[in-house]
């Protein structure tokens, strides 16, 4: 029960966002089988039909796939993860965007910003 | 037609309606969370289910069948209040369970006591609200039934208690079968329901898939429940 959803959106909506942040993370790789439903059931203290959902959603988008008799796989198409991660960057750095907007920073000013703080945070790389 | 069946069920105890006019279908493979306030008619429902009360008004199907002989033998109740002897340790209560039910897996029974950390000869008189809550609900989900009924499993015990039952839960629920949980929490226990039924004062209020009442109302099942009741609790 450790994992902390919102419980005012549904479940099965932020599972796939958990789960796509995996693929991502190659946390699960490419081709590699994913734990059977129940296990992520408990792990993430959830209903196995909301898994189910998250899962079945998934596979019609194509990140996963089910081989008849044993279990779901990841997509081998790492192209199409990458595409992915690309998506969920997107997304992240226009809220940040409008953050920054909000708190009135021009693009000259953020991206200086941006700079000095990637340089703090991990040097000149 | 799903596996459990209620229409038109109507339920007076001393000329006050307790449940009026009630009609659910519920197919298998399910946790289902039946939520409202104490006194709602929640534990009036669960019995009539579990074949405990019989006089009320109204169909009431189980797999096909009334409640009665066949229905109990595949619906796994537990009530809200202990049925445990005080001196009973968890392996007398094992083998009374597996004498008395054709379906008592005594495997799986023994394997959740010590998942539970359960001592199995420590009498029941010993042990506190939680333990004998772990006890019970080990004794209940071995029984490989159709229907499991739980009557409040979560009452009076701690949040450490209550995430280890859930967890519990999860792990041995059935997946052809249907789960039914009675419970006034709602808050850290509804995430594990797919669909809910919300009863107040013996009518439904709301019933449906979990995540799509989240979607449709953006509030969790707590919230909506505590607005639901915020004005009757004051009446």
């Amino acid at each position: 029960m450790a994992y902390d959803f919102n419980d005012t959106s549904p479940i099965y909506l932020q599972l796939i966002q958990v789960f796509c942040e995996k693929l991502i993370a190659r946390q699960w790789k490419a081709g590699e089988k994913i734990p059977p439903v129940r296990e992520l059931a408990v792990e993430y203290g959830v209903n196995p039909n909301t898994v189910q959902r998250a899962l079945t959603q998934m596979e019609q988008e194509g990140l996963l796939y089910t081989q008849r008799t044993s279990g779901r796989y990841i997509t081998e198409d790492e192209e199409y993860i990458r595409r992915v991660r690309d998506n969920i960057a997107d997304d992240y750095i226009g809220e940040f965007i409008n953050k920054m907007l909000a708190l009135g920073l021009n693009k000259e000013e953020l991206e200086e910003k941006l700079t000095q703080k990637w340089r703090e945070l991990h040097g000149n790389h | 037609m799903g596996i459990i069946d209620v229409q038109n069920l109507n339920k007076t105890y001393a000329n006050k309606l307790v449940l009026n006019n009630l009609s659910l279908s519920l197919g298998s493979g399910q946790i289902v969370g039946l939520l409202g306030p104490n006194g709602c008619g929640k534990s009036t429902l669960i019995k009539i289910l579990a074949g405990v009360i019989s006089d009320y008004d109204g169909n009431v199907f189980i797999d096909g069948q009334t409640p009665g002989i066949y229905t109990k033998s595949i619906v796994s109740y537990l009530p809200e209040k202990t049925y445990l002897s005080k001196w009973m340790r968890p392996v007398d209560a094992v083998a009374y369970f597996s004498d008395f039910y054709a379906d008592f897996d005594k495997v799986k029974a023994m394997d959740m006591i010590q998942q539970f950390r359960l001592d199995p000869m420590q009498p029941t008189k010993n042990m506190s609200k939680g333990m004998q809550e772990k006890l019970q609900l080990s004794l209940v989900m071995s029984r490989r039934s159709k229907v499991l009924i739980l009557d409040e499993p979560l009452g009076g015990v701690d949040p450490a208690t209550r995430s280890a039952i859930l967890d519990m839960i999860l792990r041995n629920y059935l997946e052809e079968s249907i789960l039914i949980m009675a419970t006034h929490l709602v808050q850290d226990v509804e995430r594990i329901f797919n669909y809910a039924i919300l009863l107040g004062y013996g009518e439904l209020i709301l019933a449906g898939e979990t995540d799509d009442i989240r979607r449709e109302y953006g509030k969790s099942l707590d919230e909506i429940f505590r607005e639901v009741f915020a004005c009757s609790i004051s009446l």
